[in-house]
C-alpha cells in the first residue's frame, strides 16, 4: 500500500488523504493553508523546503484579549494609532521557508507593511497598519497558515529588554586600538632599542614622539573604556576581600599603563602600548567567545511565560468579557475555553472538565472533574468549555506561591567560586612575592633599575593565558554539548556539573516519557471475538486511555458497531449483534470490589460477565537503567516523586539495589529536600521537567530539565537536555569533568609562559619586543591547546 | 619627511571611518541576529513580485524546475 505524506505539513495522511492539485492533505486546516499560500502565489514555500508547515490548529475566540486596548498598547514596540509594530514570538519557526513565507505577508494580507525574522530568537517583527487590520485580525492570519505566535503573560509584563551590546563595542574598540597600535609600533620594533644618544635611524627618531603619542591616545579609550570591567571586578573583588584573577589583571593593565606613559614622558623608551592593547583585546574576545547563549531558549522561565494575558470573565449580567489574568478577584466567574490554561485556583461550576496537568506534575494523564472539584492553577482544560469561580487571585495560587520563595531571587553566580578565581589568588600572591623579591635584590645590586624589574614583573606576569584558558575551554564545551542537544545557560554551570555528588532524578515526565503505552492484562483471557469487538469499541473512543489501549491490542479486522455508547468519566460500551462489551471503571463494569490500587486501570466485561482489567504503566525512557547503574558507582541517587507509590516496585526492578525512593512530595518538599542534602556539603544534580521541579531545580547546584520538544517549555533552570539524549547524561557529566582536566593543563602551560617571561623581567633585560611576542604568543597557544582538547573530547562523546 | 603628518592623518581618518562604520551597524542591530540575513539572501527575487504580474508568470513559467508546480495550480 502507498503511503501518503501530507504536502503541507509531512504527516502520514492515512487511508484517505484529501486531494487537491494532485497533492495529498492530511487535514482541511493543512489543505487551507496551501490554498491560501497557491492563491496569493507563494507556493515558492514548499520549494524551499518540503512539508515545512505545520497543521493550523484554530480555537475560536481564543485571541479575543487582543482587542483590549490595554493589552495592545503592552505588546506592541511602536503604536501611533494606525501603523503597530510588533513583535511576536512563533515557536514553529524552523526552516527557511519559515523565514520566507513570513516575510512575505504582505502578500496575504496588504495592511502588513513590513515583517522581518529573526531566527535564532524565533521572533518575527510585524509593522502593520491597524485600522486595516487590528493585531487579534494578525495574530490570527499567522494562526491560519500554522504559524500561531506564543503570547504570554510574560510578554505583558517585561517590556522589551534593551539589548546589552556593550561587550561588541569594547571589543570593537580594542581591537581598532591594538591593530593601530601594533602599526604605530613598526619603527620601534625596527629601530630596537635605539635612540639619538645611541645614533639610531635619524628619520625614526625625529618622529618617534609623533608615532608614541599618538600610541597613547589610541590606548586611553582601551584602558578607560574597555578594559575598565577588570578594574571594577578587581575593586569589588578586593572590597569583599577576595583575590579574583581580574586583580592581577587589572594590575597588569595599569602598570602597563603608567610604565608606558611614564617611559614616553620621559623619553625613556616606547612604552608597552602594543601589548596593552592587545591584552584587553585579547581579554575581551574570552569573554565574548564564552558568552555564547542560546537565545530561543530561556532558563529564566517562570509561571508566567505560559500563563495566559488575559481570560475571559462572566459579569454578573451574564456577558463575557476579557479581564487581564492580574485583575482576577475572588469570587470572580471565569469562563475557560477548550485548550485554555487555568490561570488561578478555584471551584469547577459548570461543564464537564478534563484537566491535564503536565505542565505543573509532568504527568501526562489528564484528570477527569466534576462540577464542585477544585482546580489548580497550571492545568490545562481539554474537552469543551467550562465555567470556575476563582478562589484567590493568581499569586495567591497554590504554584503560583512557589515563585515568592527566596531561592528565585538568589544570584547563584556571587557566591561560586570559579576555577580561574581559585588560582587567581595563589597567582597574586605568588607574582606579588616575586615582584618584591626581584625589587629588594636590585635596590642593592643597582637601585636605578629597581622600579624596571618591579614593573616588568607585574606586565610580564599579568595572567593572559590564564584568564583565557577557562572561556574558551568552557565556551567551545558549551558549543559541543549544544550540538548534543544539551543546552546549558552558561559556563559556569559546566564547572558546578563537575562537582556535583548527588544526583536527584524526578520520576514522572523526566525518567518516564509522556506517553503511557504499555499495559498488561489481568484476569480471564479474552476470546478473539471478545478482543476484535473491544478493538472496535476503543476505535470509537476518543478518550487517551482508550487511544492507548487501541494501540496496544493487535490488529483486528475492522467491523462496524451495531450500537456504542459513551459515558463520561466511567467508560464506553459497544455491541455487536448479541455480543456486547463494556470497557471503564471498576464500578461501570460491574465489579464491586476492587483491588486497584494506585495503579491506572481499564477493567472489561463482556456480556456482563467480569472478564479483567488491563493495568498502565509508565514506560520509563530508554536507558534509564543503565544511566543509573553507571551513575550509581560515582555519586549518589535519588529518586523524588510528586506521585503516589504505584510504581515502587517496578522502579525498585529497574534501578540500582537501595536507590532512595521518595514519593509524594509536594513542589515545596522538594526543595527542602535539596536545601537539607546542601546542608550536609552535597553538590547536587536535580533533573526534572515540571513546574513542581521548579523549586528543586533553582536550589540545586545544577538543574536540568528534561524536555521532549526544547521549544516549547520548561521550567527555569541551568541546562535542558533533550529528552532523547537522556541516555548520555553521565557522559556529559564526565565531559564536563574532563574540560575542567583540560583547564588545569593549560594552566600549567600558561605558568611556563610565565616563568619565561619572569626570568626577563627579573633580570632586567624586558624588551617591549619581547613582551609584545610573549603575550600573543602564550595566549594564542592556550587557546589553540584548549580548542584541540575539547574537540578530541567531543570526539570521543559521539 | 613632514609628509608623514600627512600620511598619519589620512590613515587614521580612514581607520575612523571604518571604525565609526562597525559602531553604526552594531547599534543599527546588524550583529543581533548573524543567521537569518544569510538565509534571505538566497531567496530568489523574481518570486517575490507583486501581484499584478501574477497572471504573466503562471502563463509564462521561467524556469524548468517551477513550471510543474505552477501548472498545478
Amino acid at each position: 500500500m502507498e503511503v501518503y505524506n501530507c504536502y503541507h505539513c509531512g504527516d502520514d495522511c492515512g487511508a484517505a488523504p484529501i486531494e487537491v492539485d494532485e497533492k495529498p492533505f492530511c487535514c482541511n486546516g493543512c489543505r487551507m493553508v496551501y490554498e491560501i499560500f497557491a492563491e496569493n502565489d507563494l507556493s515558492y514555500y514548499y520549494d524551499l523546503q518540503s512539508a515545512a508547515g505545520t497543521t493550523p490548529n484554530l480555537i475560536e475566540g481564543k485571541y479575543d484579549f487582543l482587542e483590549t486596548p490595554k493589552i495592545i498598547e503592552r505588546l506592541t514596540e511602536f503604536n501611533d494609532g494606525d501603523l503597530q509594530i510588533v513583535n511576536l514570538y512563533v515557536p514553529h519557526i524552523h526552516c527557511s521557508s519559515c523565514i520566507w513565507v513570513l516575510e512575505n505577508l504582505n502578500k496575504l494580507n496588504p495592511a502588513v507593511s513590513g515583517s522581518q525574522v529573526d531566527f535564532p530568537k524565533k521572533m518575527v517583527r510585524i509593522t502593520y497598519h491597524s485600522e486595516e487590520l487590528s493585531l487579534k485580525q494578525l495574530v490570527v492570519l499567522l494562526a491560519r497558515i500554522g504559524y500561531e505566535p506564543y503570547i504570554s503573560l510574560d510578554d505583558f509584563d517585561n517590556k522589551k529588554k534593551a539589548v546589552d551590546r556593550s561587550l561588541i563595542y569594547k571589543l570593537g574598540v580594542a581591537g581598532f586600538a591594538f591593530g593601530n597600535v601594533m602599526f604605530l609600533s613598526f619603527p620601534d620594533y625596527f629601530d630596537l632599542s635605539t635612540n639619538e644618544v645611541s645614533g639610531g635611524e635619524f628619520w625614526l627618531n625625529e618622529y618617534e614622539a609623533v608615532f608614541r603619542w599618538l600610541m597613547f591616545t589610541f590606548s586611553l579609550p582601551v584602558v578607560f573604556y574597555a578594559g575598565r570591567d577588570y578594574f571594577i571586578s578587581a575593586y569589588k573583588g578586593l572590597r569583599s576581600r577576595l583575590l579574583n584573577i581580574d586583580v592581577p589583571i587589572a594590575l597588569g593593565i595599569l602598570v602597563l599603563f603608567l610604565r608606558s606613559t611614564l617611559e614616553i614622558i620621559f623619553n625613556w623608551g616606547s612604552g608597552f602600548f602594543d601589548s596593552l592593547t592587545g591584552l584587553v583585546f585579547f581579554l575581551l574576545l574570552g569573554k565574548f567567545f564564552q558568552q555564547k547563549t542560546y537565545s530561543f531558549l530561556s532558563f529564566e522561565r517562570d509561571y508566567k511565560s505560559y500563563f495566559p494575558i488575559a481570560i475571559t470573565r462572566i459579569t454578573s449580567n451574564g456577558k463575557e468579557e476579557s479581564v487581564q489574568v492580574h485583575d482576577i478577584k475572588k469570587g470572580d466567574r471565569l469562563l475557560i475555553r477548550n485548550e485554555e490554561l487555568i490561570p488561578v485556583d478555584g471551584i469547577l461550576l459548570k461543564g464537564n472538565a478534563r484537566i491535564d496537568y503536565s505542565f505543573v506534575t509532568g504527568e501526562s494523564e489528564p484528570v477527569r472533574k466534576v462540577s464542585g472539584d477544585t482546580l489548580f492553577a497550571g492545568g490545562k482544560q481539554l474537552q469543551g468549555a467550562m465555567e470556575m469561580e476563582a478562589l484567590k487571585s493568581v499569586s495567591q495560587s497554590y504554584l503560583t506561591q512557589l515563585w515568592s520563595n527566596t531561592v528565585f531571587q538568589r544570584d547563584r553566580s556571587s557566591k561560586f567560586q570559579t576555577i580561574t578565581d581559585g588560582i587567581g589568588k595563589r597567582f597574586t600572591v605568588g607574582v606579588l612575592s616575586i615582584a618584591l623579591v626581584a625589587t629588594c635584590f636590585w635596590l642593592f645590586a643597582d637601585a636605578s633599575k629597581a622600579m624596571n624589574v618591579f614593573t616588568a614583573v607585574l606586565i610580564i606576569a599579568c595572567p593572559c593565558a590564564i584568564a583565557l584558558a577557562a572561556p574558551f575551554t568552557l565556551g567551545n564545551m558549551l558549543r559541543i554539548f549544544g550540538r548534543r542537544k544539551f543546552y546549558l545557560k552558561d559556563t559556569l554551570t559546566i564547572e558546578q556539573l563537575a562537582q556535583v555528588d548527588t544526583a536527584i532524578f524526578d520520576k514522572t515526565g523526566t525518567i518516564t516519557t509522556a506517553k503511557k503505552s504499555t499495559a498488561t492484562y489481568e484476569g480471564m483471557p479474552l476470546t478473539p471475538e471478545e478482543e476484535s469487538l473491544l478493538k472496535n469499541t476503543l476505535r470509537a473512543s476518543n478518550h487517551p486511555l482508550s487511544r492507548s489501549l487501541y494501540e496496544i491490542l493487535s490488529e483486528q479486522n475492522i467491523s462496524t458497531l451495531d450500537e456504542y455508547e459513551e459515558h463520561l468519566g466511567r467508560g464506553i460500551e459497544g455491541s455487536i449483534g448479541e455480543n456486547h462489551i463494556k470497557a471503564g471503571s471498576a464500578d461501570f463494569v460491574g465489579k464491586q470490589t476492587t483491588t486497584d490500587g494506585l495503579n491506572t486501570t481499564v477493567h472489561i466485561s463482556s456480556n456482563d460477565d467480569y472478564k479483567g482489567r488491563y493495568i498502565f504503566h509508565n514506560q520509563y525512557r530508554e536507558g534509564v537503567s543503565e544511566v543509573f547503574r553507571e551513575m550509581s558507582y560515582q555519586l549518589s541517587l535519588a529518586i523524588l516523586s510528586g506521585d503516589n507509590e504505584g510504581e515502587k516496585k517496578r522502579l525498585e526492578r529497574l534501578l540500582p539495589k537501595l536507590t532512595p525512593l521518595y514519593f509524594n512530595q509536594k513542589p515545596a518538599g522538594k526543595l527542602a529536600f535539596i536545601e537539607s542534602l546542601q546542608q550536609q556539603g552535597k553538590k547536587v544534580l536535580m533533573v526534572g521537567d515540571g513546574l513542581n521541579d521548579a523549586g528543586a531545580l533553582a536550589q540545586a547546584e545544577v538543574g536540568v530539565a528534561i524536555s521532549e520538544n526544547v521549544n516549547v517549555f520548561s521550567p527555569a533552570c541551568d541546562a535542558i537536555l533533550d529528552a532523547s539524549k537522556f541516555q548520555q547524561l553521565y557522559r556529559y557529566i564526565l565531559a564536563s569533568k574532563k574540560a575542567m582536566k583540560i583547564i588545569k593543563f593549560s594552566f600549567i602551560l600558561s605558568l611556563l609562559y610565565n616563568v619565561v617571561g619572569l626570568y626577563f623581567a627579573v633580570t632586567g633585560q624586558l624588551q617591549p619586543v619581547i613582551a609584545a611576542i610573549l603575550m600573543p604568543l602564550s595566549s594564542i597557544s592556550v587557546v589553540a591547546f584548549t580548542t584541540v582538547a575539547t574537540n578530541l573530547l567531543a570526539n570521543k562523546l559521539n | 619627511m613632514s609628509v608623514i603628518y600627512v600620511l598619519l592623518t589620512i590613515s587614521i581618518v580612514v581607520a575612523v571611518i571604518f571604525f565609526t562604520a562597525f559602531i553604526v551597524a552594531v547599534r543599527n542591530g546588524q550583529y543581533d541576529d548573524s543567521y537569518t540575513p544569510s538565509v534571505r539572501m538566497l531567496f530568489e527575487d523574481e518570486l517575490v513580485q507583486d501581484p499584478s504580474s501574477k497572471k504573466q508568470k503562471r502563463k509564462l513559467p521561467q524556469r524548468e524546475g517551477k513550471k510543474e508546480n505552477i501548472q498545478l495550480k
